[in-house]
């Protein structure tokens, strides 16, 4: 799609472009270079010599047990996260749709949670579920569990994953329930006439109709998990206990913290660019089908 | 709608209060806490309503600051924030609106170059090149600096591709009018562009001002300096992973004055909100 009514101009485009390509290339391009390039170098102990030695950083990085460990985290983080998320904003976005009372309150009581920042998010559930003082770890232990995210991992990950969801459900509970109103009455109503019952009306005609929102929210479930909750996961728990919620974000951010392999760390940065350039790969094949750019 | 029975009637209502009380929740215990002194807090015994710390609390949050982690009042904490997220808006809505604007109402060449390297950004989150980045920002000298916190977050693809989407709706027959009217491509830009995309300029800007302010890794990393602290990261540094020096009244407080103005801004712009988050992820 072109314009057919156009400015003349030589210089003013340029102009125009300037502020916008000037940033892009400074802060984006030269860094993304930097890191491609120094994940095909090696440093000495003391930073004289730098020599070049092809993929040796990525066959060592991808030796390393702690690595696959940061996948498998990230993989079990998404993947919790994305299924309670999803069916949770499901379940209330179709409860929305009926033609209730307060249908727009609600929607306004469910979609704050959005604008709360991750590490804010982290720093709540922390507060809930802090072993010696929380509300609920109180109540949990009362209970006789024997509560502790800061010596179980798997505690400690129940704890992100409660997080990261309760902040993802508004956005998803906003495109779902965008979704649901976009599906004819007169389907739901034929099946009706047929004597289908609520139940059976959702799984053969709404979910099935709802699938594109579904798979595109399930991919920016997966990107907000990789990329927006380094908050979280440092606000309340650092990537512990010994790295049970260390994600491969995390873990960039970490080993590059603690300074040394420049080469490991820019070739883990390079692994997520890959990662991330698939993902927005998939999200554009499947929302080209839809809109038209 | 389609059929009515009492029972459905009556679930969905229950179905949502549900939802809504377990996610306002979390925020609701913080709220108390902030209202309680330390001690109430740190040996567990917590009641569920307001305490009579309230004004205290927010008093010695905002004034005077934590006293042994943050150090610096969070109403400055605030205001670096505040400062933060209206930069990296107002920048980002600017440059991508005259950036669209070239490449959609004029013709040069390497024109779609210059889109795609734009374009391309969209896959580059600063997450995956922050230390690279966070290298050139130092070796400019900004570390520390308002400029240093925003600029590098100002650029990306986003806006631009969605106000070029908007002004491909705009009907050609506009500019043959200013055109013919005598005026110049500027002229045309403020007279008659601007003031038909003040719609997507406010959704954008609710949808940037959001994600300026809960901005994290990016300033922890920039800021050394407790006078440039932003609010988001301070609440992380006043939890003491030892937590007996936790003072979490102040910590708690600190989290509900963070949440206060991006959740305002949600829920009194809900509109221009819902529009800005629909049209950015296509």
């Amino acid at each position: 799609m072109e314009k057919r009514v156009v400015f003349n101009g030589r210089l003013l485009p340029y102009l125009l472009l300037a502020p916008q390509l000037v940033i892009t290339l400074v802060f984006f391009y030269w860094p993304a270079g930097q890191a491609v390039l120094q994940s095909f170098l090696v440093q000495d102990a003391f930073g004289l010599s730098t020599e070049f030695v092809w993929f040796e950083n990525y066959q060592v990085l991808f030796s390393k047990p702690e690595y696959y460990k940061s996948m498998v985290t990230t993989a079990i983080f998404s993947s919790l996260v994305a299924f309670f998320s999803l069916s949770i904003a499901l379940l209330l976005a179709v409860q929305a749709d009926r033609h209730i009372k307060f249908a727009a309150g609600y929607k306004t009581l469910l979609i704050w949670p959005y604008a709360v920042a991750p590490a804010v998010a982290g720093v709540l559930w922390l507060f809930m579920f802090q072993p010696s003082l929380g509300l609920v770890s109180q109540a949990i232990r009362v209970a006789g569990f024997e509560w502790n995210p800061l010596l179980r991992q798997d505690h400690a990950m129940t704890l992100v994953v409660m997080s990261a969801t309760w902040k993802q459900i508004s956005y998803n509970f906003l495109f779902f329930l965008a979704g649901l109103q976009a599906i004819p009455k007169s389907v739901i109503e034929a099946a009706a006439i047929d004597g289908a019952r609520p139940a059976r009306r959702f799984w053969t005609i709404i979910f099935p109709l709802l699938s594109p929102t579904t798979f595109f929210l399930l991919v920016v479930n997966v990107v907000y998990v990789f990329f927006d909750t380094f908050g979280i996961i440092d606000a309340a728990t650092q990537g512990g206990p010994a790295k049970g919620t260390e994600t491969m974000v995390y873990k960039v951010y970490s080993d590059g913290r603690s300074g040394g392999d420049l080469g490991g760390s820019a070739a883990q940065s390079v692994v997520l660019m890959v990662i991330v350039i698939a993902l927005t790969a998939i999200q554009f094949r499947y929302v080209e089908r839809k809109v038209q750019y | 709608m389609v059929q009515r029975r009492r029972l459905l009637d009556f679930l969905p209502h229950l179905i949502l209060l549900i939802g809504v009380a377990v996610v306002a929740f979390p925020v609701y215990v913080a709220f108390i806490a902030s209202t309680w002194d330390a001690a109430t807090i740190s040996n567990g015994s917590m009641p569920l309503r307001p305490g009579p710390h309230f004004a205290e609390n927010y008093y010695r949050t905002i004034f005077i600051g934590t006293s042994s982690s943050t150090r610096e009042p969070v109403g400055t904490m605030m205001l670096n924030s505040l400062i933060m997220a209206l930069t990296i808006a107002i920048g980002k809505i600017a440059i991508s609106l005259i950036s669209a604007f070239a490449v959609v109402y004029f013709r040069f060449p390497f024109r779609m170059t210059a889109f795609w390297i734009i374009f391309v950004t969209l896959m580059l989150p600063v997450e995956v090149r922050i230390f690279p980045t966070y290298k050139i920002v130092a070796d400019l000298k900004l570390l520390d600096t308002f400029a240093g916190l925003t600029i590098p977050l100002i650029a990306s693809a986003t806006a631009t591709l969605l106000f070029r989407q908007f002004f491909m709706t705009v009907p050609d027959e506009l500019v043959e009018a200013s055109k013919i009217d005598g005026a110049g491509p500027m002229k045309f830009f403020v007279d008659t562009l601007l003031p038909l995309s003040i719609t997507s300029v406010a959704a954008m800007f609710v949808i940037q001002f959001i994600y300026g302010w809960n901005q994290y890794l990016w300033p922890l990393l920039i800021t050394t300096k407790d006078n440039m602290q932003t609010i988001v990261i301070a609440i992380k540094k006043m939890i003491v992973t030892q937590d007996a020096l936790t003072e979490w009244q102040l910590a708690m407080a600190t989290a509900i004055l963070a949440m206060l103005p991006p959740v305002f801004v949600v829920v009194v712009m809900q509109r221009l909100f819902v529009k800005g988050l629909v049209e950015t992820e296509k």
